[in-house]
């Protein structure tokens, strides 16, 4: 738990990230999610209780604790005075083991070695990014953590960041990606953990949050007409709607699946029947600022 | 795993099995402190000062010769031999200048790592805060003594150039050789570093509570000043001898004849209760604080 002051900014959060996700980490500004991230990285005390990374306390066990875990809280932060190359060469140097013969296959992926020889002051926003998440590389991390790595990025910046974080999880990385950006969120990750105040309010796979969420049906067939009757008086069915392209049926599985055979009793055939997920945007939105639609169920964190 | 309450991220099959990496050695991190101060271009603004004004005295003094020196032994003998320059300059800025050039350091180095958000990227890697924090210390006593030594060694030089490399009369009268005035001088710069070094802990001790650079700075040498005044106050007389500003003449026992330990000895223990415990305090800061800055 961290409080400051009156403020409790993370209240019990627990994440279970497995190995190979691309783990997405989602909030409003001030939801707790920096805070947790630095608490996790051992920057900060939770003002209550520990704050573990693989059942590790980073304030107990110091270093040892960051073993095989690497990233940037905020923006990654480089000494301006040094080159590119020679603030590597300083974080090699404090990380130890054979991280110094990396430096230029990091700076070779983050394909920064041409400017590798110049002073990082002169560095833009996403070449600093760029750097930081090479500087995590060094590390050979297994577990990587990026905070908004996308944030400030023109949009060819962002392609470039989306791409290269792909590219590392394929590469068997599990990445921890708190983000703003949910287009990127649902491009990217597998699962996602969406704090409010500072607690869970999901956590999940992201498909299964949308299943949730979006329960919502386009349906197509023979007589719509007719169909619409039935929907309106089958129990279970929450809104039918005739539209441009069919009806709009929102109700959960069970219920289009009874729905489903009552049309085929009925005389009815239908021609499509497609499930219309909800947006992570939407669902977000929901999760966070309560809408009127249907309410994902939080699941219980182990 | 133990979670009262806080925030945990598992990832079970990862987690026992990580192979123990080589640390670091805080000789490692020790180094890349100097590495960084020399890439910096405030770090030269004392080694300029350290070198700027032994060379004005001498050029002074060069300049105005036979004028009253006083009555320091050493000041009447200024052109007698150069060995009285270094004697002299010591004199001279251990009360104002060479604090401040300790300043300037001990009072930036954990700050500006601080303000900058550098100090989260190092504390992510596989160093622990006590290495960091002893490291950063190393340096800034390090500098501190290149500073020292730096405006010796100009002084020494100007003053041998200007006058010649001849003995010298210490402050007991006795004329010693220009070798063994050498050594002396080395000497009583080496044992100025000791208050100078608790200076330096108390810089760094500022510089990690503030986490502001210029406040750092500033009270670290507002302090010298404070001191300096406490010291003039009548009917404070029997806490002077325990201010640090007074430390900073002990090395004058050294040029008597025999050597006068006493006032070292009274300055080394003195020295030590305001530095360590600042040097402590700092340590237990650093080791405990949020670093949530830049």
């Amino acid at each position: 738990m961290k409080r400051y002051n009156e403020v409790l900014a993370v209240d019990h959060i627990d994440l279970n990230v497995r190995g190979g996700d691309v783990y997405g980490f989602l909030g409003p500004n001030g939801a707790g999610k920096t805070t947790t991230l630095r608490m996790i990285l051992g920057l900060i005390t939770p003002t209550e209780g520990t704050a573990e990374l693989f059942g590790r306390d980073p304030l107990r066990q110091g270093a040892r604790a960051l073993d095989g875990v690497a990233g940037f809280v905020e923006a990654p932060r480089f000494y301006p005075y040094l080159t590119g190359r020679k603030n590597l060469q300083l974080l090699a140097a404090l990380d130890g083991d054979e991280a110094a013969t990396r430096i230029e296959e990091v700076l070779d992926v983050v394909e920064l070695a041409p400017r590798a020889k110049h002073k990082v002051g002169g560095y833009s926003h996403g070449m600093r990014q760029r750097l930081g998440i090479a500087a995590a590389l060094l590390r050979r991390p297994r577990l990587l953590i990026l905070d908004e790595p996308a944030t400030g990025l023109d949009p060819a910046g962002m392609r470039d960041m989306r791409a290269l974080i792909r590219r590392l999880a394929g590469e068997g990385i599990t990445v921890l990606l708190s983000s703003h950006q949910l287009p990127e969120v649902q491009e990217l990750c597998d699962r996602v953990a969406i704090v409010d105040s500072g607690r869970v309010v999901y956590e999940g796979a992201l498909a299964d949050l949308r299943r949730q969420g979006g329960a919502s049906y386009r349906l197509r067939t023979s007589d719509d007409v007719r169909a619409l009757e039935l929907a309106r008086a089958h129990e279970g069915i929450e809104h039918a709607a005739a539209g441009e392209h069919g009806l709009s049926i929102q109700a959960d599985e069970q219920h289009v699946g009874e729905l489903s055979l009552a049309l085929g009793r009925a005389g009815v055939a239908i021609l499509a029947l497609t499930p219309e997920l909800a947006t992570l945007e939407d669902l977000f939105f929901r999760l966070t600022e309560g809408g009127n639609g249907a309410q994902p169920q939080p699941v219980a964190i182990s | 795993m133990s979670r009262a309450a806080g925030a945990t991220a598992t990832q079970s099959p990862l987690g026992p099995a990580f192979a123990r990496r080589r640390r670091p050695s805080t000789l490692t991190i020790y180094r890349w402190e100097l590495r960084k101060l020399v890439r910096q271009i405030r770090t030269y603004l004392g080694l300029v000062l350290m070198v700027i004004l032994p060379l004005i005295f001498v050029v002074f003094e060069s300049l105005h010769h036979g004028r009253n020196h006083g009555e320091n032994i050493f000041a009447t003998e200024i052109t007698q031999s150069g060995l009285a320059t270094p004697v002299l300059m010591l004199l001279f800025m251990s009360g104002f200048f060479l604090p401040l050039a300790a300043a300037l350091v001990s009072g930036d180095i954990v700050a500006n790592e601080d303000g900058n958000g550098t100090l989260k990227t190092i504390l992510t890697r596989s160093v622990d805060r006590g290495q960091v924090f002893a490291a950063k210390a190393l340096a800034a006593m390090t500098y501190a003594a290149v500073a020292v030594f730096l405006a010796a060694a100009v002084a020494t030089v100007a003053g041998v150039v200007s006058w010649g490399f001849h003995s010298v009369t210490t402050f007991s009268g006795t004329v010693v050789s220009a070798p063994e005035a050498l050594l002396l001088v080395f000497a009583a710069n080496a044992v100025y570093l000791i208050p100078l070094f608790a200076l330096v802990g108390i810089g760094v001790l500022l510089s990690t509570a503030t986490r502001n650079s210029a406040a750092a700075v500033v009270g670290t040498i507002g302090l010298v000043i404070l001191l300096f005044i406490v010291a003039q106050i009548p009917g404070l007389e029997s806490i002077k001898p325990y201010l640090l500003t007074e430390q900073f003449q002990n090395w004058q026992g050294l040029l008597r004849t025999p050597t006068d330990w006493a006032p070292i000895a009274h300055s080394a223990w003195v020295c030590a209760l305001y530095g360590v415990p600042a040097l402590f305090a700092a340590y237990l800061v650093l080791l405990r604080r949020d670093v949530a800055g830049g």
